[in-house]
């Protein structure tokens, strides 16, 4: 079986569904969003990702049409979407309160898009029936939203959003409102359903799990800007910024003067320690300051020395027990904590290491990434 | 601004600038004018055919004459004084009878709250006007209550109550009762118990409790309650005209004999402008209270 | 578990005798065989026969009513605006001014507000009857239907507008088939204030009628003030009757209303 990767931000020949061109908008002095230009492509599951205020559900209101941008333009399928007003555009929102009509039952607010078009009424019937059966609410059609739950709520303010067939669906944090456990089937299932439409999808959260998990790019915003726009992957394993490092799950950050050394690079980071060796496609200057970033599960930690491009001596001063993970607070010479993290794949194992241990942590040349800032 | 904003807008406040500003003015206009013996008995009349000089001449002939009347004649300020001391006694007396009411109200057992908050709104949706009336057959001097009372041996006489104003008091007390228990009964009822027992945790006896938890956390109901009996029972008409004598003195009812029965529009219209200016105290602090409280509650 | 004290108990039950018995006292002495109506002298519902004989009431009642439906109407209609005005129209030029003018009405004593009135009326030269009294009582209702509808805005989920703007609603439609189901309950409340209210008022009617129209409030004062009699008892036996009937079966109404939700949700929390 071949498999395509879908990677449309890749191919120049790919037109963009969604352009952002130096938008920017202001609420009074404050600025939410600022000069940021971004294209999303057809069939796309889009995820902006940043914490509340960074302007992630600003711009999703631009493209609904609840606001309109300050100064420059936003493109849908090539067209300036400035002039047209929220019913006439061919995207659905479904927002995070999900918004569901209390006086209509589940096929009423289903429907009710459908109704505002040309549609015959069997039309609308069959429509309506082929969403409660893509997001299996049939049983539930006649009831009111408030007798339902809200896993079924959810299901329905999707049903509702997707029902007219949208170019661009946009999703406002729409998980939530769930408990951990609905979440994360209710993430396979979004994309579950993204995938049979084939509609794109563009979700907004701050919860990066969320949008590691079902987005095929991430766009981490903070204060009104983009800072990364990459595959899951590439945001995790390939952070542009100590922010988008630090954002996106856990991570050792050490800051150290660079010396390139062959085709490593060396960072002094303490008096009296070993210089940190890394590998890097930048490039920096003799003693330019730089940050060491490394995820804890890429350090390795044992009581003996090990054979390793970068060695560290410390004391174990925390052991947080996760189940599947433990994760080890380890206070450095200079007073530096760094965590490491194994994976208990046997049961009661790595018992050996405990508080007050003096242990080794190790990582490869590879394992970290260099970051300016 | 789209034009359906300009339409919404536009209706409700044309209607209140023609029917509540205007009338305003009007009511200013004449109270610095004159009485006259015609039809209306006031001058001048402004003549707008008369041009620039119309206006000017209508500006010229108006004064505070009569502002300056009413501080001579004692009968107003003593009106004036008298209605503010009577709606203060019957706000703290209705205070007296609704805290506890209101208080019992949010003690009882939460299937029995609606059904007594039911029977507190009751009386307000029934007339006001036949509300008064019932205690003028219960206060008079062959009434239910001499009666009563006379048969309990009580009393040998028959107390005179209807047409004092101690029956001025029980009218008010009576009649804006709901408005005291509702604001209070609001804010006791969203009070969460386990504040009175951390009290009594950390060593407060319940009577304590009460006094140093209960009332200041139903500060702003009581503040509230206090003035929605207060400001309209200083210009109140009704009670004192049915319940009160010729020796009650509201400025309510001197308003409307000034109009009716003395036909002095310009006196009766400074007497409006003054009530108003004493309104406007007691109107902003509970403005200023209400705000308090929606800030504090978010 | 709250503790209920005797206290309590005993302040509940005077503060409802002292609401209560004068009403009931009222009610009983309808039914009083006697003209004199301070001595029992038999049941009887004599009075309730001359009350249904007496033309000028029955006149006055019917006045009363048309001004109460054609003012509490226009009172909705306008109070609703002004409502979502208030609530939703964000700054615009004189908005101080207008929420001035909402709220000043509650409060204004009643003479000034007739008053007021009535000097507005001469000076246009407007003829005073019906048509007048409904303007003034459009005028000061419209203002507590705009404060009970805006509480209920203003709790009102903007984004339901959205979401039917969303789906392809114009502003108007939206407003249509979404705000107004759902704040329903606040503008029918509303209009049941204003009528209230109307059917209530004596002294803004007495000064904005004219000899043409006499509204019940203005005709049974001007019976009382000469003392009690038993005809007004009868006819505030009906109308507290009336009161209480629809009160009672208002909240009846809300709380079984209430009570089905709850099931409702229960049922929904254990279905998950």
């Amino acid at each position: 079986m071949s498999q395509t990767v879908f990677a449309p931000w890749d191919d120049p020949t790919q037109k963009p569904l969604i352009q952002f061109k130096g938008v920017t908008k202001r609420f009074g002095d404050f600025t939410a969003i600022d000069n940021l230009s971004l294209d999303i492509f057809e069939q796309e599951f889009f995820a902006l990702l940043g914490p509340s205020g960074c302007g992630k559900t600003t711009m999703m209101r631009m493209l609904a049409g609840f606001e309109t941008p300050t100064s420059g333009t936003i493109l849908l399928s090539g067209q300036d979407i400035a002039p047209v007003p929220p019913n006439k555009r061919a995207v659905n929102m479904m927002f995070q309160s999900y918004a569901l009509f209390p006086h209509l039952s589940v096929w009423d607010n289903i429907a009710f898009g459908l109704r505002r078009g040309n549609s015959s009424k069997d039309e609308i019937a069959q429509r309506v029936e082929e969403m409660l059966r893509l997001t299996r609410l049939e049983k539930f059609s006649k009831r009111k939203p408030h007798q339902i739950s809200g896993g079924q709520r959810q299901r329905v303010a999707l049903a509702r959003s997707l029902a007219k067939a949208p170019k661009l669906l946009l999703l406002d944090e729409p998980l939530g409102a769930l408990d951990a456990k609905l979440r994360q089937d209710t993430q396979f299932e979004l994309m579950d359903i993204q995938e049979k439409t084939g509609t794109t999808f563009v979700i907004v959260t701050h919860d990066q799990e969320e949008a590691m998990t079902v987005a095929s790019r991430v766009a981490v915003m903070d204060e009104g800007r983009l800072i990364q726009v990459a595959t899951p992957p590439e945001i995790y394993e390939a952070p542009a910024t100590v922010y988008v490092a630090d954002f996106i799950g856990d991570v050792n950050i050490l800051e150290g003067k660079a010396h390139q050394a062959g085709d490593k690079v060396e960072i002094a980071w303490a008096d009296g320690e070993l210089p940190i060796r890394g590998t890097t496609a930048r490039t920096f200057a003799p003693g330019q300051t730089c940050h060491f970033a490394i995820r804890p599960e890429k350090v390795t930690i044992s009581t003996e020395r090990p054979d390793s491009a970068n060695v560290l001596r410390g004391k174990v001063i925390d052991i947080a027990y996760l189940g599947n993970l433990s994760t080890y607070h380890v206070r450095l010479g200079n007073g530096t904590m760094m965590k490491a993290q194994t994976a208990n794949t046997r049961r009661l194992a790595n018992r050996g290491i405990t508080w007050e241990d003096d242990v080794w942590l190790s990582f490869t040349d590879t394992a970290g990434v260099l970051l300016e800032h | 601004m789209n034009p359906r904003r300009i339409f919404l807008i536009a209706v409700p406040y044309l209607w209140l600038l023609a029917l509540f500003l205007v009338p305003f003015l009007i009511v200013l206009k004449i109270s610095l004018s004159d009485i006259a013996l015609a039809r209306p008995p006031y001058a001048p009349q402004l003549d707008l055919s008369a041009g620039w000089n119309g206006l000017r001449s209508f500006f010229a002939a108006l004064d505070l004459e009569n502002f300056v009347f009413l501080t001579t004649d004692d009968l107003y300020w003593k009106a004036y004084l008298s209605s503010l001391q009577i709606a203060a006694v019957s706000t703290v007396i209705t205070l007296l009878v609704g805290y506890p009411m209101a208080y019992g109200m949010a003690r009882a057992a939460a299937e029995w709250r609606p059904t007594l908050l039911m029977l507190v709104v009751l009386p307000f949706w029934t007339s006001f006007l036949i509300r008064v009336y019932a205690w003028m057959g219960i206060l008079s001097g062959e009434g239910v209550l001499n009666q009563f009372l006379l048969w309990t041996g009580l009393i040998s006489a028959p107390l005179t109550i209807l047409n004092t104003n101690l029956a001025v008091y029980i009218g008010i007390v009576y009649t804006y009762l709901p408005f005291m228990i509702l604001p209070i009964y609001a804010a006791l009822e969203k009070m969460d118990d386990s504040l009175l027992e951390a009290a009594e945790d950390l060593g407060c006896s319940r009577t304590t409790a009460f006094w140093l938890v209960t009332v200041p956390l139903s500060k702003a109901g009581i503040i509230a309650g206090c003035f929605l009996v207060f400001i309209p029972a200083i210009g109140e008409f009704v009670i004192p005209s049915l319940l009160g004598g010729s020796g009650t003195l509201m400025i309510g009812k001197v308003l409307w004999e000034e109009f009716f029965s003395n036909r002095d529009w310009p006196v009766a219209s400074a007497v409006a402008i003054i009530l108003l200016l004493i309104l406007i105290i007691p109107i902003v602090l509970f403005q200023r209270n209400e705000q308090k409280q929606r800030e504090a509650e978010g | 578990m709250r503790r209920f004290s005797w206290f309590n108990a005993t302040s509940l039950t005077l503060g409802f005798a002292f609401l209560y018995l004068p009403m009931i006292i009222l009610v009983l002495y309808s039914f009083n065989a006697s003209k004199l109506v301070t001595v029992w002298a038999g049941f009887s519902t004599r009075w309730y026969g001359e009350l249904l004989q007496n033309e000028e009431f029955l006149d006055a009642a019917w006045v009363t009513l048309q001004v109460a439906v054609f003012s509490s109407t226009l009172a909705t209609l306008l109070g609703t605006m002004a409502a979502s005005v208030l609530v939703r129209s964000g700054r615009f030029f004189g908005r101080t001014l207008f929420s001035g003018m909402i709220y000043a009405p509650l409060v204004m004593p009643e003479v000034i507000t007739g008053l007021s009135l009535l000097l507005l009326f001469i000076g246009i030269g407007l003829d005073r009857g019906v048509f007048t009294i409904v303007l003034a009582h459009t005028t000061f209702s419209m203002c507590y239907v705009s404060v009970v509808v805006s509480s209920r805005l203003s709790s009102f989920d903007r984004s339901l507008e959205e979401a039917a703007l969303d789906l392809g609603c114009s502003p108007f439609e939206a407003f249509r088939l979404v705000t107004l189901p759902i704040i329903a309950p606040a503008v029918i409340s509303g209009w049941l204030l204003a009528f209230t209210l109307s059917l209530d008022d004596l002294v803004i009617a007495s000064f904005t009628t004219g000899p043409s129209a006499t509204t019940l409030p203005i005709k049974i004062f001007s019976a009382v003030r000469l003392g009690v009699s038993p005809e007004i008892n009868a006819l505030s036996t009906i109308m507290i009757a009336i009161v209480t009937v629809g009160v009672i079966t208002a909240s009846l109404i809300t709380k079984r209303a209430a009570v089905a939700q709850q099931r409702d949700e229960q049922a929904a929390i254990r279905s998950v």
